[in-house]
């Protein structure tokens, strides 16, 4: 079935819950209420016509300069059984990006929305393991957000040069030893 | 003499009154069979284990945030160093992605190159995984006589490209350096001795190894459902059944002119979708792969040189969109999910779903109820290296 098709399938199922479809895209998209994705993503597994058993990628994406800003959970399906893919996308408000999970859909998507929740800070309510994936434990922040700013600190420790450890490094002075050689690259010379 | 284990009144105590305790073992992240700085949390009850939960992020390098601010080609040596035993594969993915998002589309002598460099990397790949697992079992002599024939395959990427692990080698819109002279002869000569010596050896040696089928058959049992639910996919998903190879099922860089066979598991030695069958669809994999290379040399001898750097833009600046595409890496569907804003030369997300992410989230599914030294035994039949989970 083609993207099209899919895209009728789930208009005539969930109506106005489904609220945009690009049909001229590369990999065309169909646009889901936040609220009501993971019974869009039962539907799509369960439904022997469309059959996407298979979540390849969850991704999130961040839009602070679109209008209205936005955050973006991009899922991209494929059914083994017809050889089709498809894309469904769920826009979220980026001071408060909150959605259903839906690793009981697809069992992937538990490591997939932990690492869209530590790294964009991506809240799936009724996940059963939402820690953080990549970054530690104590990291404070979403660093793949755009708005993200590199700390000066982590745990007490200067993660980035000082600007008095810049003075001494560029009157000579050799700071740290070998791979934990904190001689300052030049941007932070020249704040 | 025997003992009667439920009447030892005799010795003070009885079986039923000792208690056995729950143990929180950590696995790594030195452990040598962890294949990297991979750390298993084990809830252990004795020998068994009751549940596993794995800890990743001990190799985390930031690669989608240094992504968005290199420039598209500048990401190639990033994508180079996620999994840094199959470099060939990731530059390759990551090249089709930016392809399709320009519309560019490469000469069949680029191709042919393409896939004579993939298909030599998973030989070289699966060397080290089948013969690294011989290892974790405690089979010595394979690793060694695979890591020979990797020598040869790494002696012709440095020929061609100067480098032996970190190639930089598949550019978008073509590859850094045309084949050099000889090379179809030396990849010939390197095929001879790696058909004829070293996979019948591989055969006889491992797979047909009374004690390895013993370690491995029968353990870690994934069936179908589970993988493609977890999306498990290359040799992992083979392994259970299904004959799924992007390779076949979307042919890209020009596979679908190739004849060769998807290898499955087939569950010989207990049921299908164990350990040994993940282990086995690799090893057969490398004769196909051979397959696959003496046509593609073929090809390339019969066809003109062409300028491997024709179609390569002086400026990558695709328009605005956004794409999500899977090649076959030696690991299983690598997919690069790049989206362009149309304004800027640097991606402006690029993500990317590694094979071996999805083959460890199955993991703590797999692991309940195993015993201890059978999870060394699970983690290398999943093949999974460090850098391109932790990315």
């Amino acid at each position: 079935m083609d993207a099209a098709g899919i895209h009728g399938r789930l208009a005539d199922k969930f109506g106005d819950r489904i609220t945009a479809f690009q049909a001229d895209a590369l990999q065309p998209w169909a646009v889901v209420a936040a609220e009501a994705i993971d019974e869009v993503a039962a539907f799509c597994k369960l439904e022997p016509d469309l059959a996407l058993d298979n979540l390849m990628c969850l991704s999130a994406v961040d839009y602070p300069k679109e209008t209205p800003p936005r955050m973006e959970v991009v899922y991209h399906l494929l059914s083994y059984k017809h050889s089709h893919t498809f894309v469904l996308k769920v826009m979220l408000p980026r001071e408060n990006p909150v959605l259903p999970t839906v690793e009981g859909v697809w069992g992937v998507a538990n490591w997939h929305e932990r690492e869209a929740y530590d790294l964009f800070g991506v809240v799936f309510t009724g996940h059963s393991d939402l820690r953080r994936i990549l970054l530690p434990d104590d990291w404070e922040g979403h660093p793949l957000r755009k708005d993200w700013v590199d700390p000066d600190f982590y745990n007490g420790m200067h993660v980035k040069p000082t600007q008095q450890m810049a003075e001494r490094a560029m009157g000579g002075e050799k700071i740290g030893v070998g791979p934990f050689d904190f001689t300052p690259p030049n941007r932070h010379i020249e704040e | 003499m025997s003992i009667d284990l439920q009447n030892l009144a005799g010795y003070g105590w009885r079986v039923d009154d000792l208690d056995t305790d729950e143990m929180i073992l950590n696995m790594g992240p030195q452990h040598p069979s962890t294949h990297g700085v991979l750390r298993i949390e084990l809830r252990t009850d004795g020998e068994v284990v009751k549940g596993a939960r794995p800890h990743i992020g001990y190799l985390h390098r930031c690669f989608e945030k240094h992504a968005e601010n290199v420039d598209y080609p500048g990401v190639i040596p990033y994508t180079d160093r996620m999994d840094y035993v199959a470099s060939m594969g990731n530059s390759l993915g990551y090249a089709l992605a930016v392809e399709k998002l320009m519309g560019i589309q490469v000469s069949p002598y680029v191709q042919a190159i393409r896939v004579v460099m993939a298909e030599l990397q998973r030989i070289a790949s699966h060397c080290i995984a089948v013969g690294t697992y011989g290892m974790d079992i405690g089979a010595f002599t394979p690793f060694l006589h695979l890591l020979r024939d990797r020598e040869k395959i790494l002696d012709l990427f440095e020929w061609t490209c100067g480098a032996r692990l970190l190639y930089n080698y598949n550019w978008v819109g073509g590859v850094s350096h045309d084949l050099p002279d000889g090379f179809l002869r030396a990849t010939r000569q390197f095929l001879r001795e790696f058909e004829a010596i070293t996979f019948p050896e591989l055969m006889d040696l491992l797979i047909a190894n009374k004690i390895f089928i013993k370690r491995t058959a029968g353990i870690g049992v994934c069936p179908v459902e589970l993988a493609v639910s977890y999306d498990l996919t290359g040799p992992n998903l083979r392994g259970s059944g299904p004959p799924r190879d992007l390779r076949k099922d979307e042919p890209y860089s020009g596979y679908e002119n190739y004849d060769f066979q998807v290898s499955v598991g087939k569950g010989e030695f207990g049921p299908l979708g164990s350990c040994f069958d993940r282990n086995y669809v690799r090893a057969v994999e490398m004769a196909e792969s051979a397959k696959i290379l003496h046509q593609a040399v073929d090809a390339l001898e019969k066809m003109e040189k062409a300028d491997v750097h024709e179609k390569v833009p002086k400026r990558v600046k695709p328009n605005k969109g956004e794409v999500y595409v899977r090649s076959e890496a030696p690991r299983g569907q690598l997919g690069y999910y790049i989206v362009a804003d149309g304004t800027g030369v640097n991606p402006y997300r690029c993500k990317v779903k590694s094979p071996c992410f999805t083959a460890m989230s199955v993991f703590h599914v797999l692991a309940r109820g195993m015993y201890i030294a059978d999870i060394i035994a699970l983690i290398g039949s999943l093949d999974v290296v460090l850098g391109e989970i932790d990315r």
